[in-house]
């Protein structure tokens, strides 16, 4: 008889202890299991240790009188609650993070794009900024402002910019936007405006897509979304400047004016003040994020590769127009992941103001700690807060990034 | 001689050389093109036949002698070179598309940036140019979803949107899988045809035999052998470019 050659097959039943899948999904249930037994563990050891010192876990202590006073920020008096006290801390975080976020942005790109510049001294100085200030610890660069800050002159010898800007031991004095009486019936118009404007595009969009274009075959036909943009920049952009700018005019009084500070007896009067703490906080982590966004643009804009900006000179194209419409347009999805992720430092380092005394989030919250017995909650508090704030802002930055890369998927 | 070469000379070079720091690529190069000429550049790899075209539109700055395109002399003035590139064409190896513009958004960048057309009759020329190459019905689409072959048909109505007098290839079919390097061929005859002044580096020899004026050969930086097509492959005179032509036969 003859061998048999044919290649044997393996196709017994499985055991479930040799089956792939049974096993992903066994170790990840047990891996959960012992998750779950751990934590419960440590948080009924941290429950019983509490007990034993006489305190609890209590959230109703929020709604007690702080009985502090905090230095700056939105409305707050020492006999409100511990609530609007934490409060006061998030809003003053936030408000150093954005504006930080903001300025840093601006001058990284700036000097992302100087340390590329053909031109020897605009690349040497960009390097020097750069280098200088991200290799010093941001601590001692919040610090070092603060102590510059103080050494400023005082209030009736300010520095003055343009009669409008005011500098002195006190911090800075800007003209700030106030709204008018004119503001409210102005808001008005601008809603309408704002709704036409939908109301328009949308239709115009639908219009175009489901009339105008309805003969081209699918692929050809531009898609809805690019019909939107094309209503909304034609059609919708005018008629909401129209409106709004009519609605102007037509309010009993201009809606904004601009206040500008004013030395009186006591010191500036009206404008906007930033404090020394925060005018410190502010430029010491606008300039260290600053040093790391320009490492970020400038390794964005050196990962498009040469042959784009050859190909781009060969068509004609002037320096400037193959940065701003070929090399730029490819550099942003490589920047604006590692971007994000300076942005969230940014906001982290801002709790490094508990090192001058500005309050915000985690300087209020270790008075907190101090006052009461809550110092475990008060953390989770602070953490959560931080981590909601990281969160929203890489949702924000991820949805940005997919909005505009579509280079079209790969075959 | 093709029927639409002229005697008016179009590019003029007059002992070009170019380093790279203390490397010398080109060594002297003279020679003139005529307006309506096809002339196929080959030689060994390394020899300097893409930094020689790359002169011509300054992607690569030559340090000596005078090259002057179209009655425009190539110096550090950045309007000439401003000028000059919008003369001439270039297609490239790799493409080089923009991947983050639709084949037909990269065909009107340069003639809605740089010749000020309106974005209609811009798009309108795209579309008959991308009918010209037999794919119009790619044009809403991306570069990275078709073919290398059609990639590079798009790369050759880019450079000819702009409405160049002159074209510059640097091995146009090197990326391509063999069976698209046909298609890109034939639109090269097909534009040489139509009277395009043409720089081509390449190794196609058939193309070469077929379509060129004159056939030049690069060695280590001098053009060591220039002839007819029909006298530069059946008879050669210099023994490097015997054994190139025999080498590159062989392939
Ligand atoms: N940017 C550069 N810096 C330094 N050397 C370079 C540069 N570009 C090219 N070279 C060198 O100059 C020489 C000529 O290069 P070139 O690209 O012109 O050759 P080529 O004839 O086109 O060769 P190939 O057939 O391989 O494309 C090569 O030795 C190459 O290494
Ligand atoms: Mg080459």
């Amino acid at each position: 008889m003859m061998e048999d050659n044919s290649p044997k097959v393996i196709s017994d039943k499985i055991p479930f202890y040799r089956d792939v899948r049974f096993l992903q999904v066994f170790f990840q249930i047990l891996f959960l299991i012992g998750i779950v037994l751990l934590a419960g563990f440590l948080y009924s050891n941290m429950l019983n240790g509490l007990k034993k010192q006489g305190l609890e876990l209590e959230l109703s202590f929020l709604r007690t009188e702080a009985g502090f006073d905090i230095s700056e920020g939105i409305e707050y008096e020492s006999s409100d609650t511990y609530l609007k006290a934490f409060s006061v801390g998030v809003v003053n975080t936030i408000k150093v993070s954005i504006i930080g976020i903001f300025c840093a942005t601006f001058i990284g790109f700036f000097f992302g794009i100087a340390r590329l510049s053909s031109n020897w001294l605009v690349r040497t100085i960009a390097s020097v900024y750069v280098e200088c200030f991200r290799n010093i610890p941001v601590i001692l660069q919040i610090m070092f402002w603060y102590a510059t800050m103080l050494v400023l002159p005082a209030v009736d010898e300010s520095i003055s910019l343009f009669d409008s800007i005011f500098i002195n031991v006190q911090g800075v004095y800007l003209p700030s936007l106030e709204g008018t009486a004119g503001l409210i019936p102005w808001l008005w118009y601008l809603l309408v405006g704002i709704i036409l404007a939908i109301i328009v595009v949308l239709g115009l969009a639908a219009f175009r897509y489901f009339f105008e274009f309805r003969e081209l075959h699918e692929t050809d036909r531009p898609s809805f979304i690019s019909n939107i943009i094309f209503g909304a920049k034609w059609v919708a952009a005018p008629i909401f400047l129209i409106v709004t700018i009519v609605g102007w005019f037509l309010t009993p009084e201009v809606p904004f004016e601009l206040l500008q500070p004013e030395l009186q007896r006591f010191g500036f009067v009206g404008g906007m003040n930033f404090s020394p703490e925060f005018t410190a906080l502010l430029i010491g982590l606008t300039v260290y994020t600053s040093a790391f966004i320009a490492e970020v643009v400038r390794s964005g804009i050196q990962a498009v590769v040469k042959g784009q900006r050859e190909a781009a000179r060969s068509v004609g194209l002037k320096e400037s127009q193959v940065l701003r419409l070929v090399v730029v347009p490819q550099a942003i999805p490589v920047i604006v992941p590692p971007l994000t992720s300076q942005y969230l430092n940014l906001a982290k380092n801002s709790s490094l103001a508990i090192a001058i005394g500005f309050p915000e989030l985690f300087q209020i919250g270790k008075t907190m700690i101090g006052q009461t017995d809550q110092s475990i909650l008060i953390f989770a508090m602070i953490m959560v807060s931080y981590l909601i704030m990281s969160l929203t802002t890489s949702a924000f930055m991820n949805w940005y990034n997919r909005s505009i890369t579509r280079m079209g998927r790969s075959k | 001689m093709n029927e639409n070469t002229t005697n008016d000379p179009i590019i003029i070079c007059e002992d070009v050389h170019k380093w790279f720091d203390d490397f010398h690529v080109l060594k002297g190069i003279t020679t003139t093109f005529k307006k309506g000429e096809r002339a196929v550049i080959c030689g060994p790899s390394g020899s300097g036949k893409s930094t020689f075209i790359r002169t011509i539109n300054r992607l690569e700055e030559h340090q000596r002698g005078t090259i002057i395109v179209d009655g425009i002399e190539l110096s550090n003035d950045l309007r000439n070179i401003n000028l000059i590139r919008q003369e001439v064409g270039m297609v490239f190896q790799q493409f080089n598309l923009f991947p983050h513009l639709t084949n037909i958004k990269n065909i009107t960048l340069g003639p809605i940036q740089v010749r000020k057309m309106s974005k209609k009759a811009a798009e309108e020329a795209a579309l008959a140019l991308l009918e010209r190459m037999d794919i119009a019905d790619q044009a809403y689409k991306y570069p990275a979803e078709i073919s290398g072959g059609q990639q590079q048909r798009v790369a050759i109505a880019r450079a000819l949107a702009m409405e160049p007098k002159i074209m510059l290839f640097d091995e146009p079919t090197s990326a391509l899988d063999p069976e698209m390097i046909s298609e890109v061929l034939d639109v090269m005859r097909e534009l040489a045809h139509s009277g395009m002044t043409m720089l081509v580096v390449t190794h196609e020899m058939g193309f070469a035999r077929e379509v060129a004026d004159r056939v030049m050969f690069f060695d280590e930086g001098v053009v060591i052998e220039e002839a007819a097509p029909a006298d530069f492959f059946d008879n050669p005179q210099h023994e490097r470019t015997k054994l190139f032509i025999s080498q590159t036969l062989q392939h």
